[in-house]
């Protein structure tokens, strides 16, 4: 027998000399490519630069709560630390880095299309990256900003006397990267499929990254509106956000963090979407309730849009609409434990393959998880007020977005580093820093939760004596995680050139993006595929796969 | 396996080989053309290539076809999707600046109100009529692209351009009023006209926002002058007919919203 044509396009498995990387050679071939699978990569490299100066301020941080007293670092250089450390760590790492530079090089491959809908305008998007990167790189090298990442007025307008205005202009630049992507993503989804891609048929990194797409192109704008008006407010010394001249500092807030919470689930759709896709392969079955987690995701996009003003329980907003804000981010609780379990059910009963990214698949779920509990620890108004700025905050943001997005991003990186690069990484150091980042994630973070409920407040350098026993602990575990961060760094780099070749499909799962060859053909496939089988049809894939065999 | 899903199969089969039989790549751009424009931002999305237009051979794909897309219809609609999403976001955009406008009108109504009795309404009515004719040619000129009617493409689009211009210039003299009268906001703010000096914190907010809102749309407008004689260099040129007229459609659309900005900045500002 033949093989069946409905899965034959799984198995196409050529070998191919051409692909997307060794297509054309020069700095130029790179710096000038529109191909979104290069375009991926130039974000790859760009995003973990950033990743590293952001987590060496973040250790600079922990070095110097060691101590009780502010012993390393002024109180000056502290606050300018803990703000270049957010800054960096949001703005340049934690927005770009799923969708820009994995979505960038998986949703067309998932799609069955050759390219984004718009290739040039994704290029431009890298480049407007820089730019706003370039602005932050400037601020660092000239001598750093201190108002916090959120840049609250009137601190920022009239009294800082740091580089405010560079900064924002970096993070106002930097945003219509993301707009542009969204753009870019959700004009993809739309009218580049595959034939017989239904929306149905589509994996759930395509739904999740179409949910974050639509948040960064309405949130975003409204970011660079803000901050527009801060660089207006603090060059021509009006009072758009200053009570002194008649403006409102509320009123910053509110703009603020109508983008900024949004953003917060442009941090973390992205790594559901990649845990839903580790989940699936890993466990060979359907995610469970495909529908549910599909619109959870919208959900959570649409929810999101609405809790803002959670931030500013204490920043004297009226009571009743604090009380509504407070509803309405319990609610957001719903959407994200539908795929908590969903994912949970999955697992349930599969004989799951304990490769690499499915550990950080679990350290994502029990992780964001404790995060999100904690946030409606947070939602909550009583508790809020009482820990309002303090290290519970600090440990419950870090939860999610380096329990969730940092997890759900290096699995990411090592459950498609194959199709990338054509390479399989070393599972044996990959389990090792996976374990490691585990374990320090959690002596880093845990400690700041008992810290803050005791009452130790974030953004100072100093600390009474009583807390110094958690604060030591954190630092150890600050280091552990840095070990776990740089050690990928070695062993992928290794695989580069002495990794096992992994061929087309070496994890055996559905999906386009295994139907093409290791790396891609600079085409994505030679054969445009057309689509007959639902997502995650492992049942339908293994029974072929066994049929091949036998022939 | 069903009956259903093998004929599926066979039909999927036989698309496959058709897809073989057309996939010759017609990626025709030199490398060096590729260097040339890549980084040239297009909302169209269109590409321009070395060759020439040719009706001969009925086979050989369109000239502004982008490689990626299977076929004009796709192309077409992903440009289209893609400005109307970008309109999403400039909505969003001029939505939050309108939000701060909405809070300090309310808090400062006195103020507000005399600001904006201070502005010339004359003269923005007639603005406004000279934005409302630029929409109106804007519009002629899709229809004439899209008949493939090269001369009177041309002539709207500049017409459109014209009309722009008006407005801009327009623009540049209430400003450089405003700012004789010292009420740019900032340090030497002063608003004389009216007799009660509480108002003037009010006023020069107001005239804050004036100078946001109004810029902010002078520089949508001077974006889309840009695009605008790039698209008349592309409607010369001989670029767009019936089959191929995306890029002057998708110009369309941004002008109309930046049309409708106006329309709503202009009783915000000067009437109300």
């Amino acid at each position: 027998m033949t093989p069946s044509t409905l899965h034959d396009v799984r198995f196409i498995e050529p070998e191919k000399t051409r692909n997307y990387l060794n297509e054309d050679y020069g700095v130029f071939s790179w710096l000038l490519t529109k191909d979104h699978k290069r375009i991926g990569i130039l974000y790859l490299l760009s995003v973990t630069l950033l990743f590293f100066v952001g987590g060496f301020f973040a250790f600079m941080l922990r070095l110097e709560l060691l101590t009780p007293e502010g012993d390393l670092l002024t109180s000056d250089t502290y606050n300018k630390f803990f703000t270049l450390h957010g800054i960096v760590m949001i703005f340049f790492f934690l927005i770009p880095a799923i969708p820009a530079a994995l979505g960038n090089f998986i949703l067309p491959l998932m799609l069955g299309a050759k390219d984004l809908a718009f290739p040039k305008i994704n290029l431009l998007s890298w480049y407007i990256y820089m730019t706003g990167a370039i602005f932050g790189i400037y601020v660092i090298v000239t001598g750093g900003v201190d108002t916090g990442w959120t840049f609250y007025t009137p601190f920022s307008t009239q009294y800082s006397n740091t580089h405010v205005f560079a900064t924002t202009l970096g993070a106002f630049i930097t945003g219509f990267s993301s707009i542009l992507t969204g753009l870019n993503f959700i004009v993809t989804i739309h009218r580049m499929r595959a034939p017989g891609l239904t929306w149905f048929r589509l994996p759930l990194f395509v739904w999740s990254m179409y949910a974050t797409s639509l948040v960064m192109l309405l949130a975003t704008p409204v970011l660079a509106i803000t901050l527009f008006l801060l660089m207006l407010e603090r060059t021509l010394g009006v009072g758009i956000f200053d009570p002194a001249l008649g403006g409102d500092p509320v009123l910053y807030q509110h703009l603020f963090w109508f983008y900024s919470h949004p953003a917060v689930y442009i941090m973390i759709l992205p790594a559901m979407a990649v845990i839903s896709e580790c989940v699936a392969a890993f466990t060979r079955k359907k995610i469970f309730g495909y529908k549910f987690v599909a619109f959870a995701s919208l959900a959570i996009a649409f929810l999101g849009f609405l809790v803002w003003a959670h931030h500013m329980f204490v920043a004297g907003i009226s009571v009743y609409s604090a009380m509504i804000f407070s509803f309405l981010t319990m609610l957001v609780a719903v959407p994200s434990a539908i795929k908590v379990f969903n994912w949970t059910a999955t697992m349930y009963r599969a004989s799951v393959s304990w490769q690499t990214p499915m550990l950080y698949v679990m350290g994502f779920i029990g992780l964001f998880t404790i995060g999100g509990v904690t946030g409606l620890f947070l939602g909550a108004m009583g508790v809020d007020v009482h820990v309002h700025d303090s290290y519970f905050v600090v440990a419950h943001f870090h939860y999610i977005m380096v329990g969730g997005t940092v997890m759900g991003y290096l699995a990411g990186i090592h459950y498609w580093w194959p199709k990338i690069t054509g390479r399989m990484y070393p599972e044996w150091w990959a389990r090792l820093s996976a374990l490691l980042i585990f374990v320090g994630f959690n002596l880093t973070f845990f400690p700041q939760f008992l810290v803050g409920y005791v009452g130790m407040p974030r953004r100072y350098h100093a600390y009474a004596p009583e807390f110094q026993v958690l604060n030591v602990l954190s630092t150890a575990g600050a280091t552990v995680l840095a070990a776990g961060y740089i050690l990928p760094m070695f062993y992928l780099f290794w695989s580069l050139w002495y990794g096992r070749k992994a061929g087309s499909n070496p994890w055996g799962a559905v999906g386009l993006e295994w139907a093409t060859s290791s790396p891609p053909p600079k085409e994505n496939f030679h054969v445009t595929p057309v689509v007959t089988w639902d997502a995650y049809d492992y049942p339908a894939f293994l029974k072929a796969m066994r049929e091949t065999q036998n022939v | 396996m069903s009956e259903r899903q093998g004929v599926e199969m066979q039909n999927a089969e036989c698309k496959m080989q058709k897809e073989i039989l057309h996939s010759a790549s017609p990626d025709v751009a030199g490398p060096f053309l590729h260097f040339a424009f890549c980084i040239c931002f297009s909302a169209a999305g269109a590409e321009m290539t070395a060759i020439e237009p040719t009706h001969e051979d009925h086979h050989a794909p369109h000239p502004f076809l982008q490689h990626h897309f299977e076929d004009l219809g796709q192309q077409h609609e992903a440009s289209t999707l893609g400005m109307w999403m970008f309109l999403a976001t400039e909505i969003l955009f001029f939505g939050g600046v309108l939000c701060a406008y909405f809070v300090y009108r309310g808090m400062y109504h006195d103020a507000w109100k005399a600001g904006s009795h201070h502005q010339n309404w004359m003269i923005g009515t007639g603005n406004t009529a000279v934005l409302i004719g630029s929409s109106l040619t804007m519009a002629l000129a899709v229809w004439a692209a899209q008949l493939g009617r090269r001369k009177l493409t041309v002539i709207m689009l500049t017409l459109t351009l014209i009309l722009g211009s008006v407005f801009l210039g327009v623009k540049m003299y209430e400003y450089s009023e405003h700012i004789h009268e010292g009420l740019f906001p900032g340090k030497h703010f002063t608003f004389v006209e009216h007799n009660n000096p509480a108002l003037t914190p009010g006023v020069q907010l107001y005239m804050t926002f004036y100078f946001a809102l109004t810029g902010l749309h002078a520089l949508h407008m001077v974006i889309g002058a840009g695009l605008l004689i790039w698209m008349i260099w592309r409607a010369w040129a001989g670029h767009f007919g019936p089959e191929y007229y995306g890029p002057v459609e998708v110009m369309g659309l941004y002008w109309h919203f930046v049309d409708i900005v106006w329309i709503f900045l202009f009783p915000l500002l000067y009437l109300v």
